[in-house]
């Protein structure tokens, strides 16, 4: 099986970064001013409690020995006690990442969806003075922060109209009997609404460009003048032809895109007071609650490097004209 | 490829010049030229343009604190922000961070890159491998969670959050220059220098070198912009420098203070345009530089 060896090949390099990046961030708590112990244990945490941590990360030993055990943990998914909340950290995680990727993959939705059509009309559109409008305003897009462009839709939507709430996943005192009862309720999708659209008109520029550029590609190529040959319509040619051919890159760069949205989240789900990961990680490192933000970063770092290998695997298998190499 | 290479008859900064290729011809590049002109220019005069110290408490004639003056009152531009400062000289000594930030962290990232793809490139083997394994981990990292991580942890300085940007961000420029210095090493010129005998050095300095360096400046360019939002989100999240005053820091305050609920739009607004017209520049710039070296993508 020649096509498995690849895949083999990137997983191994995968778990090779993975090991990287979690040894990056073993260091970074490490090394940080103030107490060893600091990274997962709070002064006022009971001395039984602080007994026990001192035991399960080892922090009695010297660096290398905590390394190992440190190590070792990850393996079985204990990543310690958060300081603010007492529960343990992957339990806490576990609770926010539904509401990041909830958000995450329905801004990346609408983004695509907008995008791939506006940059296929926009190819369509080619040297028109509509165009040379929309191209510039794309790329101004690009060029906002994210967490400003949530502050104005904010003040627009939420404080002046009042259409949306201004934060949060659901109004004050209610309570739904299952995730997806809220998941699906009006109340949590009008919250969701305003940072989502923040994250969209910011992610909806990577799709519209790359379709755009694969669209004045594709439509150069000898099939699709063959198709013109044929007599096709031009509608024909643009969709059946153009338009597939060209719809394949944008798709792998979904998983990219994954990955970078993870990191505006964090500093949109800010804006919103969204419950999430994003969120977590800066309160959590502004609170001092080490074990928390290192689960955080953790999970952050879990999902962009598997996101960055099904990209590449993606690319490699969808694409016959790439070498397996 | 087009062959970016350089004349040897013309020197100093001139041959610099002709090395970076600014791309003057594009009307689009022309635009990010002119918006980073008058940028720098407001960042050097900052302290002539701004008819106030921008961190300075001021008071009404009345003795009163001039606090969330609209625009236009007592003649403020931009009005003040709730502590009673000027909004308008933030914009302008707001320039001056983003300009500092923007273009350290650009030559870092370009010079690190640079250096990186040179290396991997040019001597392959077990150096490539562990470079581009390397590069492998700064892809891997998350870039805006790393930087806060380290802002927090470290002195709170600009200096420290673009470091930890530029130990990140490398990565793109890395890997590009990388690939181009593999079709460099086994042209004609670079055969030659090899057989008469220059040294690795000198054939990487003479011959390989100014031919990435428009590459580079592409990198860079891309760089300024990613650099200057970086900086606002870490600002913004409060991991920024205390004494700096930045757009970001502007945009905090403004949250903080309740402008949003307020609808003191002329405090929020102003700093985000500004952000976008300084990146976009860059964007723009360094489309200009893909028009001028890679002609096939010019449309």
């Amino acid at each position: 099986m020649s096509t498995l060896k690849p895949f083999l090949i990137r997983t191994l390099q995968l778990m090779l970064v993975l090991w990287a990046v979690v040894t990056i961030l073993f260091l970074m708590f490490r090394l940080m001013p103030g107490n060893p112990l600091a990274a997962y244990i709070d002064p006022t945490f009971t001395a039984e409690q602080q007994e026990a941590l001192i035991r399960q990360f080892g922090l009695d030993k010297p660096l290398w020995q905590q390394y190992f055990t440190y190590l070792g943990n990850l393996l079985q998914g204990e990543l310690g006690y958060s300081f603010r909340y007492r529960t343990p950290v992957a339990e806490r995680i576990m609770l926010l990442l539904p509401n990041t990727l909830i958000l995450t993959f329905s801004s990346l939705i609408v983004a695509y969806t907008f995008g791939i059509l506006a940059g296929a009309w926009l190819a369509w559109k080619r040297n028109s003075r509509f165009e040379a409008a929309a191209l510039p305003a794309v790329l101004a897009t690009r060029a906002m922060p994210e967490f400003w462009l949530g502050m104005v839709l904010l003040a627009i939507f939420s404080f002046s109209l009042g259409w949306f709430p201004a934060g949060g996943t659901r109004s004050a005192g209610t309570s739904y009997d299952s995730l997806w009862q809220l998941y699906t309720s009006a109340n949590f999708l009008s919250h969701l609404f305003l940072p989502m659209m923040t994250l969209a008109i910011y992610s909806q520029g990577l799709p519209l460009l790359l379709m755009r550029s694969n669209m004045l590609d594709v439509m150069k190529e000898d099939f699709v003048t063959m198709a013109k040959i044929k007599g096709l319509s031009p509608s024909a040619v643009v969709i059946r032809h153009g338009a597939r051919n060209a719809l394949l890159p944008v798709m792998t760069s979904f998983a990219i895109a994954v990955g970078y949205q993870l990191q505006g989240n964090v500093v949109v789900e800010s804006v919103f007071s969204w419950p999430g990961l994003g969120r977590e990680l800066v309160n959590a490192v502004a609170a001092s609650d080490y074990p928390l933000a290192q689960g955080a970063f953790l999970m952050i770092a879990i999902v962009v490097i598997t996101m960055n290998l099904i990209a590449d695997l993606l690319y490699t298998f969808l694409d016959p004209r790439i070498s397996h190499a | 490829m087009p062959d970016t290479s350089v004349k040897a008859t013309s020197s100093g900064i001139a041959r610099i010049f002709e090395a970076i290729k600014l791309p003057v011809g594009d009307p689009f590049a022309l635009a990010g030229l002119i918006i980073y002109a008058l940028f720098i220019f407001t960042a050097i005069a900052a302290p002539l343009i701004a008819p106030y110290d921008p961190t300075e408490i001021l008071y009404t004639e009345d003795y009163d604190l001039a606090s969330d003056l609209l625009p236009g009152e007592e003649g403020h531009i931009l009005g003040t922000t709730s502590l009673g400062r000027d909004i308008f000289s933030q914009i302008v000594w707001g320039a001056r961070s983003a300009l500092l930030v923007g273009f350290t962290a650009a030559f870092m990232v370009a010079f690190i890159g640079s250096v990186v793809g040179l290396l991997a490139g040019y001597f392959g083997g077990r150096v490539d491998a562990f470079l581009m394994r390397l590069a492998d981990v700064a892809f891997g990292i998350p870039f805006l969670p790393f930087v806060i991580v380290i802002s927090a942890f470290s002195e709170p300085s600009i200096w420290n959050t673009v470091i930890a940007m530029a130990l990140v961000l490398w990565r793109d420029t890395g890997r590009v220059i990388r690939s181009q210095v593999l079709s460099l090493r086994s042209r004609g010129y670079v055969e030659a220098a090899r057989v008469v005998g220059s040294s690795d050095l000198k054939i990487i300095l003479r011959h390989i070198t100014p031919n990435i360096l428009p590459l580079s400046f592409l990198y860079g360019s891309i760089a300024i912009g990613w650099a200057i939002l970086t900086e606002a989100s870490i600002s913004f999240l409060g991991f920024g420098d205390p004494d700096a005053i930045s757009w970001g820091f502007m945009l905090q305050d403004a949250f903080a203070s309740q402008a949003l609920a307020r609808q003191a739009y002329h405090w929020f607004i102003p700093p985000g345009l500004a952000i976008i017209l300084v990146v976009s520049a860059g964007f723009f710039i360094s489309r200009g530089y893909e028009n001028l070296l890679f002609p096939k993508l010019g449309r």
